[in-house]
């Protein structure tokens, strides 16, 4: 296993990259007031650079900082209140990950609407939503399909199966949504990014070569990265070379699990179910091609045409300051309801409330 | 919602695997990579595996050796 086999080395290889991020950080032309300012656009990384306090080990003239790459932050509050309403429905069961339970949407959450009795069900695979429709035949079977790339071929491979099994009470909520557009949209405002950290895992399925853009269009240095601390530094220590260096490259920084292609299969499999659409990102505002939607072939799985539910998406807190936070303009400590108002107990926004979130990581590990 | 594990895959039966990891034993879909045979270290993420993992540490190691070097560190 490639973990375990890196225990002690895992912890060596790391330390050593960030020697490494060390020594050449001297050479750049950045200091404490203009740092060189590095995003990464994936939930999973934010938790791991908090978790393995790798802000800390940088230099001062090094700044990290999180953009939109948590989806249970950047679900659109209609995407929750289309949740909401079809779980009010006394047949239907709606299937969810986890982390969107507890999404607050004008006081209300799913996991509220289950404790009022409605029947909600954590799933930790598509796969086991459709498992209880096959299990439960009287029942209507909602899946809510939130995540990026990574996950998206996953809700794919299971309509392809209920369409081979004839699984008639599944259908899903289509709500993925895809990094690039984004991207794209970020820097072209005008943020002061000087480099991307790219989700090794959408990379997995999307190949390396779907970020390349980033540096041949956006002028932009990025690393694809893994999760692992090693990993993390190692794609820092890639973009700060590129700085030191003055090159614009992108650099995958995880072969053992991103090729230059990706996963074609899962890639055809996402072609033939979804196509891009215009999607709303929760704090961002829509994006053109940003979001997936369900083929002519695949329409009759999208539970909003066959239930038609009727909802009301009640208007954004005003106070919560979750766009900028994942704009990457402000850090979590600069919302004025950061600590006070919005705690993890009390989350005012998706990214105190999502366990991948900017705030929420912020919190939990006392960093602002 | 990228969690992904890595494993070994022990058996495969139609589109599902078992997958060792480190001892724990569960099921993964191969759906996604349909060639995945007995023996291969796979990328699990919410019960479908979705690549192949390939170790090129040896390789990095040294890389990493040589850049330290030229350090001085």
């Amino acid at each position: 296993m490639a973990y375990e086999r890196g225990q002690n080395g895992g912890t060596d290889i790391f330390a050593a990259y960030i020697r490494l991020i060390g020594g050449l950080a001297q050479r750049l032309d950045y200091d404490e007031q203009r740092p060189l300012t590095l995003m990464e656009v994936c939930g999973t990384h934010t938790m791991s650079i908090y978790r393995w306090g790798i802000k800390r080990l940088l230099p001062d003239n090094i700044r990290l900082i999180s953009g939109p790459g948590c989806p249970v932050c950047v679900t659109p509050e209609q995407t929750l209140a289309q949740a909401l309403a079809l779980s009010e429905r006394p047949e239907l069961t709606l299937a969810s990950f986890g982390d969107m339970l507890r999404v607050p949407l004008g006081g209300r959450s799913l996991l509220s609407a289950r404790q009022q009795g409605a029947d909600i069900r954590i799933v930790l695979s598509p796969l086991d939503a459709m498992q209880i429709a096959i299990d439960e035949p009287a029942r209507q079977v909602v899946f809510l399909a939130v995540g990026f790339e990574t996950t998206a071929p996953l809700t794919a491979a299971v309509l392809e199966q209920a369409r081979e099994r004839h699984i008639d009470n599944f259908s899903v909520i289509a709500a993925h949504k895809t990094m690039p557009p984004v991207i794209r949209a970020l820097f072209s405002e005008g943020t002061a990014v000087d480099g991307l950290i790219c989700p090794g895992h959408v990379a997995a399925i999307t190949g390396a070569r779907a970020f390349d853009f980033v540096a041949s269009e956006l002028h932009k240095p990025s690393a694809v990265a893994g999760f692992e601390p090693a990993d993390i530094a190692k794609a820092i220590y890639a973009l700060v070379k590129q700085a030191a260096q003055r090159r614009c490259v992108n650099e995958n920084c995880y072969r053992r699990a991103v090729s230059e292609a990706g996963n074609v299969h899962a890639q055809a499999l996402l072609r033939r179910v979804f196509e891009p659409a215009a999607a709303e990102w929760r704090g961002l505002g829509s994006f053109a091609d940003s979001g997936l939607t369900l083929s002519a072939p695949y329409a009759d799985f999208d539970a909003l045409a066959r239930f038609a539910p009727s909802y009301e998406t009640p208007p954004a807190q005003t106070a919560c300051r979750c766009g900028d936070v994942l704009r990457g303009r402000i850090s979590a400590g600069d919302c004025p309801l950061f600590g006070g108002v919005c705690t993890p107990q009390q989350p005012q926004g998706a990214c105190m409330v999502s366990a991948e979130g900017g705030c929420a990581a912020a919190y939990k590990y006392r960093e602002r | 919602m990228c969690l992904a594990i890595g494993g070994t895959v022990v058996s495969v039966n139609e589109d599902m695997a078992v997958i060792d990891y480190n001892g724990l034993r569960k099921q993964a879909s191969t759906r996604l990579l349909p060639d995945t045979a007995v023996g291969d270290e796979v990328l699990v993420h919410a019960g479908f595996i979705i690549q192949k993992l390939n170790a090129d540490e040896a390789a990095e190691l040294a890389e990493l050796d040589r850049e330290l070097r030229s350090y001085g560190l």
